[in-house]
């Protein structure tokens, strides 16, 4: 689903002050953009310090504190760059589209101000060159702002290749440096050496947006929403069996039957959840019912918030014929850098194949989950681990769906239209 | 200050040196690429691994501070 659709958060019912980052109607020009967020105060110390009383945390993935980032850039001798990343390459996530298109002076504002903080030499946009509408809406935010002086710093917009990995830092970096988008061998990291072999903040656009917010409101009332461990609101895009699928802004902690209803779904007419993304993690229903949208509640199960994507599989779908074209596609996406991965991954897509014709002995899916534990933490990026730890799930979730596939070869739900998308993959460049 | 074996995964290309030259540390995965043991070298393997690391022909093999 690469859409920006956009629902209003405020239907979910009894969430709190929401939205806080989408406005309820696209704000294209600056002065819009003030007149409904307040003006951008500056970058300063105090800024740092508020940003780490909120808690915020990065919301491109990896969930990492913001201002440990900030501060590790902020440590360095010389002075550096400010990245923003709203490449998404995950294919079921639009909400860092739908941000940079309905409020991307506030995407701007956070990276101006972590550029003050850090008194970057220039900060660099980089966003999915598919994106045209979000190119369109970045483009014009940021040539705007220049002629009214919004900004002390530069802002370069950059068109960065669509790749599943080339989203993660390293491989940004290495990109905008002018080679492939592929993550390199860290250390060093981005924020000792980045762009230019400057020190480099690369933070993803929501969270530079949930920045540009404490700077207007402070920490308290950032934590007035979400739980004590991880305050905040957060952008879910929600797929699957739901009558409303999009970008919803949700508080932190929300339980995830609640988050199924206000996309206009039901646990009950669903098989399985899936959160986080392809990274991510196969839920039961019996789970996702006692689960909330949360970091910690969801390492409970196993699982992790990601990006946000939550895809509800219909009854009518199979999971595992799902499940085995991801680990296809993840596959594909190796980056052909990494041994382990590079052979792991195409031998972990042919066994689900083989699971989805009918694993009749066993064999296959007893070398499979070998392959799983093998390829952990053997790679330049997490790209092995991630996409372990979806199929891992998936053979947890569809254990039921691998027994009917072993006796009959195949289920009468496997030519349903598929939930979860493939895209054709891009260049590297 | 206690290290670490670490494997530079995009410079390795399975020459499998290592695992010959430190078998206790270093065995081939099915495609003859290295698994390395967890944890701390030994005090009594660091000439064993100094060797294991100059044979690579990649440079590929290196030692980290341990966590």
């Amino acid at each position: 689903m690469r859409s920006t659709d956009l629902r209003p958060a405020a239907r979910i019912p009894d969430a709190g002050e929401l939205p806080r980052l989408l406005p309820n109607a696209p704000l294209p020009h600056y002065p819009d953009h003030v007149a409904h967020f307040g003006a951008r105060p500056a970058g300063s110390q105090a800024l740092l310090t508020e940003v780490e009383r909120s808690g915020l945390r990065g919301h491109g993935g990896a969930g990492f504190p913001t201002a440990t980032k900030m501060r590790a850039v902020a440590s360095q001798r010389r002075r550096g760059y400010v990245v923003v990343n709203a490449t998404e390459g995950e294919p079921m996530s639009s909400k860092d589209r739908a941000l940079c298109t309905v409020a991307p002076h506030l995407v701007l504002d956070g990276a101006a101000l972590a550029a003050e903080i850090l008194h970057a030499l220039e900060v660099v946009v980089c966003v999915d060159r598919a994106a045209s509408a979000t190119i369109r809406n970045l483009r014009r935010a940021i040539d705007e702002r220049e002629a009214c002086g919004a900004d002390r710093v530069r802002v370069r917009l950059e068109l960065a290749p669509d790749r599943y990995v080339s989203g993660e830092e390293s491989a940004l970096v290495r990109w905008i440096n002018g080679g492939e988008a592929k993550p390199t061998f860290v250390p060093p990291r981005p924020f000792e050496r980045g762009v230019a072999r400057r020190p480099t903040l690369v933070q993803n656009a929501e969270t530079l947006a949930h920045v540009a917010l404490i700077a207007r409101h402070g920490a308290r009332w950032f934590r007035g929403l979400g739980t004590e461990a991880e305050p905040g609101s957060a952008l879910v895009t929600i797929a699957g069996s739901v009558a409303a699928p999009g970008v919803f802004e949700i508080p932190l902690g929300l339980p995830l039957p609640r988050m199924m209803a206000a996309a206009g779904g039901s646990l009950d007419e669903t098989q399985a959840v899936l959160v986080g993304g392809y990274f991510g993690t196969w839920l039961s229903v019996a789970q996702a019912r006692r689960l909330t949208l949360d970091a910690a509640s969801l390492r409970t199960a196993g699982a992790a918030f990601g990006c946000g994507v939550i895809v509800a599989l219909p009854e009518t779908s199979c999971g595992l014929a799902e499940s085995a074209d991801v680990a296809q596609w993840l596959a594909n996406e190796n980056a052909g850098q990494c041994g382990p991965c590079v052979n792991g991954l195409p031998a972990i897509a042919a066994a689900m194949s083989a699971l989805v014709a009918g694993d009749r002995d066993g064999h296959a899916e007893q070398r499979l989950r070998g392959w799983l534990e093998l390829v952990k933490g053997r790679g330049a990026c997490k790209h092995p681990d991630g996409a372990a730890r979806f199929v891992a799930s998936s053979l947890d979730a569809f254990s039921t769906e691998i027994e009917l596939h072993r006796l009959h070869g195949r289920c009468g739900r496997m030519s349903a239209p598929r939930v979860l998308a493939t895209p054709a993959p891009g260049p590297w460049r | 200050m206690k290290q670490r074996l670490v494997v530079n995964w995009t410079t390795c290309v399975g020459h499998g040196m290592c695992a010959e030259l430190l078998p206790e540390l270093i065995r081939l995965d099915e495609w003859g690429y290295p698994i390395v043991a967890p944890g701390a070298i030994p005090p009594s393997l660091e000439s064993h691994v100094k060797r294991a690391i100059e044979a690579c022909p990649t440079l590929a093999l290196l030692v980290q501070k341990a966590d």
